[in-house]
């Protein structure tokens, strides 16, 4: 074993042999890119770096822990932070593919509460430190209805009221959610359903009824564009995304929060990181009170210390308040259903193939 | 001289006395270790970097060590299990061994998501029966039901049996849409999740119809280039070439630009009066995006082959045929023709291959019907980290390639190939 994984590493390691090697004196930090990454330059790197710490790459990527994956085994890590979803986080922490991290690093919030307390529940995991919380959302373009418009998720799988083109992310995930959602299950129930055979099957029969007009996205900087393209009239998006196209690019957009799915993106270290150390206190330094709540003046997504949600103020640039636009304002959040990890890390597998085998149907 | 060259028995010798022919294996040697020499980094990149990596990754197919490694207890005692029902507490307590070390060790995680690529649902069942593994006491059968009721399915068991030798086949079984039953009969997938046969036809069809459309466009433009004078066959070289050289990324989103509902090409329908603003035709992101992008990007790998080729034929057969009474229809067919089947061959094989392992074009035009094997191959690297049923695919995709190559050995013969 100890041996094919030896050769495995040389082999992965060959393989991302186009990885480029910096000066191991810097913090590797990886994210998401496009505006998001944008809003953790602003927040975190640069008064991290003003403050003396070490100097940041910052490197994208588009999620998943293959990457991960492959410098673990190949022995050969060179990032040291990297921005992931929760489920993620557990996963790659039952695989041994992160460093656990001891929450005693973190402050208190600003108000003196414990960071153990002052968290979110559910938003320190043993291998990751949640930043932000972000919601899957649908969202239409106003132009497109004169009449009435789409308020809840219903509205979404109803073509014969809003007819038009639908986009939808191209995975099981949320998408199953949003479904069982659209066909009147509340969001409480929504997963108990899915553990049952015939709820999977009400889901995909809700999806089936907007097969053929649905247009699918991968990647989070999709739906704003195939809105703006005219493409599709309404989609599901990353609520952010849907934020900036709002704001700075102006576009008639309108966020339906009727059925959110929530999710968290924490910070995680790759076993073996070079710089564990920097990373850990970059993590203590990006999640505290004041930073955790900078971030939200950048991009649409809530804070997870609850002594930073009275923080958030107003957006760095257009100056707009920002408070109503985060998926945890009470008027957004009356809906709302949190992404079970447990329930995706157990069936993500199952359902992603009867996805694919549906849509290839 | 002749004579003293002779004069060693009948040997002819060299001017410093060694038999000549002696002398001249040396030499051949001595040539033949320099040219050895010259291609030995290339040969040792190639290995490294290309060979060594592949072989590996295929092996990843066959290779399954986390079960066997990490529960060897309750695989001993399964060994003598007969499975035609839930085994004894025997196993349950070497199951409860297992589990506690595996929790101690942290590899739980690794077993939990081996078994449940083959069984949904059971990653949570072991995470969670391992936390609680140390506390619990004999009768170990009824602690572990109880912890789970999934311990009591006779499947669980079999599974864990089926998995836990160190080498195994399901992955190629999964690859193509089949699975081992509770009795180990292999059957086929339950029907909602069978795909993979599917896609890997749906790469075969697209791969032939992209072949086949570049030919058809790739021909004749190359036969201008060849015959055109080189004052304007140069520039439509360029206009070929350009492209050529042109980031498929690039490429691929100029299409998704002109084809999309609100593109270019429908918008000049509609203002032409082609078709009616409701009738707008949806060209992107189905089959028909990426058989329309493919084609573009391809086609100079189809255009480049056959020219080269073309560009040998000397004119003067083609008017010695006509002039001899063929019409031109049948001194193309039977004179011109049959001279560019080696460009025909190369440009085609060259652009069935490329198709066949096409991966970011129907990624980012190919929606849901448009999707190829290596958009499957990817998911499993990337989302699902199932490396062993990615490696599956795509020797199944490696050896689908190796038999077409062969066939066309057999038919048109690869030594006619010409690439350039």
């Amino acid at each position: 074993m100890k041996k094919t994984m030896l050769l495995s590493g040389i082999a992965v390691a060959a393989l991302m042999a186009t990885g480029t090697a910096f000066a191991a004196g810097n913090l590797t930090v990886v994210s998401w890119g496009g505006g998001y990454t944008k809003s953790q330059v602003e927040a975190y790197h640069k008064p991290w770096e003003a403050m003396g710490g070490k100097k940041i790459n910052s490197e994208d990527y588009n999620g998943g822990l293959a990457e991960v994956k492959a410098q673990v085994e190949s022995g050969k890590v060179t990032w040291d932070l990297v921005d992931v979803e929760l489920s993620d986080a557990i996963r790659g922490c039952d695989e041994g593919l992160l460093e656990e991290i001891d929450k005693s690093i973190l402050p208190p919030g600003d108000d003196g509460t414990p960071a153990e307390q002052d968290f979110l529940p559910g938003t320190l995991t043993d291998c990751a430190v949640a930043s932000i919380v972000w919601s899957t959302i649908y969202a239409y373009d106003d132009t497109k209805f004169s009449g009435a418009k789409p308020t809840t998720m219903a509205d979404f799988f109803d073509t014969k009221k809003f007819p038009g083109k639908r986009g939808l992310r191209k995975g099981a995930k949320s998408n199953l959610e949003m479904a069982l959602m659209g066909d009147g299950v509340p969001a409480a129930d929504v997963y108990k359903m899915l553990n049952t055979k015939a709820g999977i099957a009400r889901a995909f029969a809700k999806l089936d009824t907007i097969k053929d007009s649905t247009i699918w996205w991968e990647a989070g900087a999709q739906p704003p564009q195939m809105l703006a393209d005219g493409e599709v009239v309404m989609t599901t998006a990353y609520n952010g995304r849907i934020f900036v196209a709002q704001v700075t690019e102006k576009k008639p957009f309108v966020i339906v929060w009727d059925g959110q799915v929530w999710d968290l993106d924490l910070w995680v270290i790759p076993k073996g990181a070079p710089n564990k150390a920097a990373a850990l206190k970059f993590i203590a330094f990006s999640t505290d009170t004041k930073r955790n709540a900078a971030q939200a003046s950048w991009i649409s997504y809530g804070p997870v210390r609850k002594s930073a949600a009275p923080l958030v103020g107003k957006h760095a640039t257009t100056g707009i308040d920002m408070k109503p636009h985060m998926p945890t304002a009470p008027a957004n959040f009356k809906n709302a259903l949190q992404n079970d990890f447990a329930f995706w890390a157990d069936h993500s597998d199952e359902l992603n193939e009867k996805f694919a085998a549906w849509l290839a149907k | 001289m002749n004579d003293q060259a002779l004069a060693a028995g009948g040997v002819v010798l060299a001017a410093d006395g060694t038999p000549l022919k002696q002398r001249l294996q040396k030499t051949l040697r001595r040539r033949k270790l320099i040219a050895a020499g010259l291609v030995l980094p290339l040969g040792v990149f190639v290995f490294v970097t290309f060979l060594f990596p592949i072989i590996l990754m295929l092996f990843r197919s066959i290779d399954n060590p986390v079960v066997h490694e990490n529960l060897p207890l309750t695989l001993a005692v399964l060994e003598q299990w007969d499975g035609k029902d839930v085994p004894g507490e025997e196993a349950f307590a070497a199951m409860v061994a297992d589990l506690v070390v595996t929790r101690q060790e942290k590899t739980i995680g690794r077993v939990a998501t081996r078994l449940n690529f083959e069984l949904a649902g059971v990653r949570s069942v072991f995470t969670s029966s391992a936390r609680k593994a140390k506390k619990m006491k004999a009768p170990f059968k009824d602690a572990l039901i109880q912890a789970n009721a999934r311990w009591g399915e006779r499947e669980m068991w079999v599974t864990i049996k089926r998995i836990g030798s160190p080498y195994t086949s399901v992955q190629y079984l999964a690859a193509l849409d089949l699975r081992y039953d509770v009795d180990n009969n292999i059957v086929m997938q339950d029907e909602d999740r069978q795909i993979y046969v599917t896609i890997f036809i749906r790469t075969l069809w697209i791969s032939f119809l992209v072949t086949a459309l570049g030919l058809l466009l790739g021909y004749p433009v190359a036969y201008l280039l060849a015959t055109l004078p080189l004052k304007y066959s140069n520039l439509l070289m360029i206009l070929v070439l350009l492209p050529f050289w042109t980031s498929l990324l690039v490429r691929t989103t100029a299409w998704i630009v002109l084809l999309q509902t609100n593109g270019v090409i429908n918008d000049l329908m509609v203002a032409s009066g082609l078709i009616d603003e409701t009738e707008r035709i949806q060209m992107i992101y189905n089959q028909m995006g990426t058989v329309i992008a493919m084609t573009h990007i391809l086609l100079p790998f189809m255009i480049l082959p056959l020219y080269s080729v073309m560009k040998t034929i000397p004119p003067s057969y083609m008017r010695a045929a006509l002039s001899l009474g063929a019409n031109p229809v049948r001194s193309f067919i039977r004179v011109y023709l049959p001279q560019t089947v080696p460009g025909i061959g190369a440009g085609s094989i060259l652009v069935f291959i490329l198709s066949v392992g096409y991966y970011i074009t129907p990624a980012l035009v190919g929606g849901a019907s448009g999707q190829l094997i290596s958009n499957m191959i990817a998911y499993h690297m990337q989302d699902s980290l199932n490396w062993s049923l990615a490696a599956a695919l795509a020797a199944i995709l490696l050896f689908g390639v190796l038999i077409l190559y062969w066939l066309y050995d057999r038919i048109i013969g690869i030594d006619k190939l010409k690439l350039g």
